[in-house]
């Protein structure tokens, strides 16, 4: 009898170590396969920090230039599904409790420098380009939306549903998390973010894109001039998108 | 010794048993391969409540796995016969309960076909990461243990591998609890007193499982527990659940002392419709309160049926608990621009709402009978059933 149970024992730590061996040896199958997945890092330069300034009292109220621009770029369009459906971009309506006073601005990803997301990423596709674009690498994205609970501004979403209209230039699948990318692979071509343009197309110049570490950079000269804020500055993340007006 | 405790007669139920349990599995899987195919927007979890109930059912059984492996450490670490006696079910009550937690999790993400890649691409500096590594070092550590424990030869190691375990289990519960401690900018979760208040509801959680779980072993068997050891389990048992409750008075004291949490601390407690309901009479009455009065209760106390009753409360406070914790936490807006009223076409500044679909409750519920299918065929084929023959019971 004591026997029978030593044997049925024997097997199933067998079995267990053999299962182990199994997970530790697959993933080198395909470490190939992913050696090539980050094509957004390499043009980057620790040189540059991309940032954006938006000056509230040029936004206004029902203005949705911004939004429609980043949607068409980057292909984010709704499906009629107002709560899982992804916003990079949004316009938020403010009112301040003691003065009434109201403001209207567009939120998004503020790269921050100190990204709650890629702190909190199980598997590095959050992360932070040497410019200081935070991205999310779709093909490592594992879809677990601890960067959603982690981003102290709602900025990232999950795409619950296929989508069929998308933009060669910005993968977005299924399953994973997405957010604003600063319009990257525009960024890296010398030109601005879609929402930076379509701001200035539509004269209302709320918004203002450059590189933050450039001193003679108009942001970087407005900052220095103006009072401008940081959003939740109180947690310290050194955020790359800046407000004037709040 | 071990295997006619499952007499021939029996055996028929046995695997009638073992395939209703083998069918909520499916149907758990079915529910995970349903979501994967069509993706979380036939859930009801949103870009507002990205968590939603498989993390309910998930968080619950990571986190009473590693309670429950507190009735092992009793007896090998503190030398306590009654709990040495329960070691093997207690390691083996792990073991089971911290697959099917993970089991969910994992069916739960939004490309769960990248299971490689969440083990091979780890970023150290996450929380969840080191969670993947905290998980697969004890089940190695419990494996071994219950090694220890069953092999008579393997004895002499039990006290020190029993010890490592202990040790790594309250690791585990505090990366558990960690999860939400990081989550600084959410106004439920950005507290250092999540990681001992995760440890305490494990304990509880834990012993509550095992309580039940034995009692089905021991009716399954017609044997009766000995009325002093159940008179002890009880008695731990309502200690661990009253201290949750001084743990929960705590966090929600030290909530409402902060100026800024004390919206978050009027909606849990006041206007949050069903998470005020769920915290008031899931967690505090039936969870909390109804146990208590069964367990100090003098007649009622010595009966195993009420003490069994007194146990599903207990879970069910759990899970009433975790879905505040959790669900709640997320419901209540975060605050972007503290001083100011926000509004949005993406939620912002309003309670958000859930309501949870069919096809999560089975993935969670595929979880537990996946447990549950893992300690049934174990039991059957090794011997888990306590015994306090071999191990002497001091009066
Ligand atoms: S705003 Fe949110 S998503 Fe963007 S970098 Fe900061 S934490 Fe990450
Ligand atoms: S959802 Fe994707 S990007 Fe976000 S934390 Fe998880 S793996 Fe990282």
């Amino acid at each position: 009898m004591s026997n029978d149970v030593d044997n049925s024992r024997r097997k199933f730590i067998a079995a267990g170590v053999a299962g182990t061996a199994g997970l530790v040896l697959a993933p080198g199958v395909t470490l190939l396969d992913m050696a090539n997945a980050r094509p957004a890092g390499e043009a980057a330069s620790s040189t540059k920090r991309w940032g954006m300034l938006i000056d509230s009292t040029k936004c206004a109220t029902g203005c949705n230039d911004c939004v429609t621009a980043c949607g068409k770029e980057n292909g984010v369009a709704s499906t009629g599904h107002p709560e899982t459906d992804p916003q990079w971009i949004r316009k938020i309506e403010l009112k301040e409790v003691k003065s009434g006073k109201s403001h209207s601005l567009p939120m998004m990803c503020q790269h921050c420098a100190e990204p709650p997301c890629v702190d909190v990423c199980p598997t590095g596709a959050s992360f932070k380009r040497a410019d200081g674009i935070v991205l999310v690498d779709r093909h490592i994205c594992i879809g677990c939306r601890y960067c959603m609970m982690a981003c102290p501004y709602k900025a990232r979403s999950f795409v619950h549903e296929e989508h069929d209209d998308q933009n060669p230039d910005v993968p977005r699948g299924k399953g994973c998390v997405e957010s604003c990318t600063l319009c990257v692979h525009r960024v890296d071509k010398d030109m601005e973010p879609a929402c930076v343009e379509a701001c200035s197309a539509g004269n209302h110049g709320a918004m203002l894109f450059g590189d933050l570490n450039d001193a003679n950079s108009e942001i970087s000269k407005r900052i220095a001039t103006y009072a401008t804020t940081q959003v939740r500055a109180d947690l310290a993340l050194n955020t790359g998108v800046r407000y004037q007006g709040i | 010794m071990s295997n006619d405790v499952f007499r021939k007669s029996k055996d028929g139920a046995f695997y009638f048993v073992l395939g209703v349990i083998g069918l909520v599995v499916l149907a758990g899987l079915g529910a995970a391969f349903y979501m994967e195919h069509y993706g979380h927007v036939v859930t009801g979890m949103t870009n507002q409540i990205v968590w939603g109930l498989p993390h309910v059912f998930a968080i619950f059984l990571i986190v009473a796995a590693s309670g429950v492996l507190n009735v092992a450490s009793i007896g090998s670490v503190f030398g306590k016969p009654v709990y040495k006696a329960r070691g093997p079910l207690a390691g083996l009550l792990a073991i089971a309960m911290l697959a099917g937690g993970l089991m969910v999790l994992m069916l739960d993400l939004g490309r769960s076909d990248r299971l490689i890649i969440a083990m091979t691409y780890l970023n150290l500096k996450s929380v969840f990461a080191l969670n993947v590594f905290l998980y697969t070092v004890f089940f190695t550590v419990v494996a071994l243990y219950l090694w220890t424990m069953l092999d008579r030869k393997m004895h002499a190691y039990s006290k020190y591998v029993g010890f490592a375990a202990f040790i790594w289990r309250l690791a585990l519960t505090t990366g558990t609890g960690a999860i939400f401690g990081f989550l600084v900018a959410r106004q439920a979760y950005g507290t250092a007193l999540l990681a001992p208040m995760f440890i305490i509801m494990s304990f509880s959680f834990g012993l509550a499982v095992f309580m039940i779980v034995q009692a089905v072993m021991y009716s399954w068997n017609d044997r009766v527990l000995d009325e002093v050891i159940l008179h002890r389990l009880k008695n731990l048992l309502a200690t661990f659940v009253a201290a949750v409750l001084y743990f929960t008075v705590v966090y929600h004291m030290t909530n409402l002392y902060f100026a800024k949490q004390t919206a978050f601390e009027h909606f849990i407690l006041i206007d949050g419709g069903v998470y005020t309901n769920l915290f008031w009479f899931g967690q505090i009455l039936l969870g909390t309160l109804a146990p208590l009065a069964i367990l100090f209760h003098p007649g009622l106390s010595k009966r195993n049926g009420w003490i069994v009753t007194a146990s599903m409360l207990v879970i069910l406070g759990a899970f009433a608990q975790l879905y505040v914790l959790l669900i709640g936490g997320q419901a209540f807006p975060l605050s972007i621009f503290p001083s100011m009223v926000e509004s949005s076409s993406f939620f912002d500044g309003q309670i958000h709402t859930y309501s949870p679909s069919l096809p999560e409750f089975l993935l969670g519920m595929g979880g537990i009978a996946a447990a549950a299918l893992i300690t049934a065929i174990a039991a059957k084929v090794l011997n888990f059933m306590p015994d306090d023959k071999h191990h002497t019971v001091s009066h």
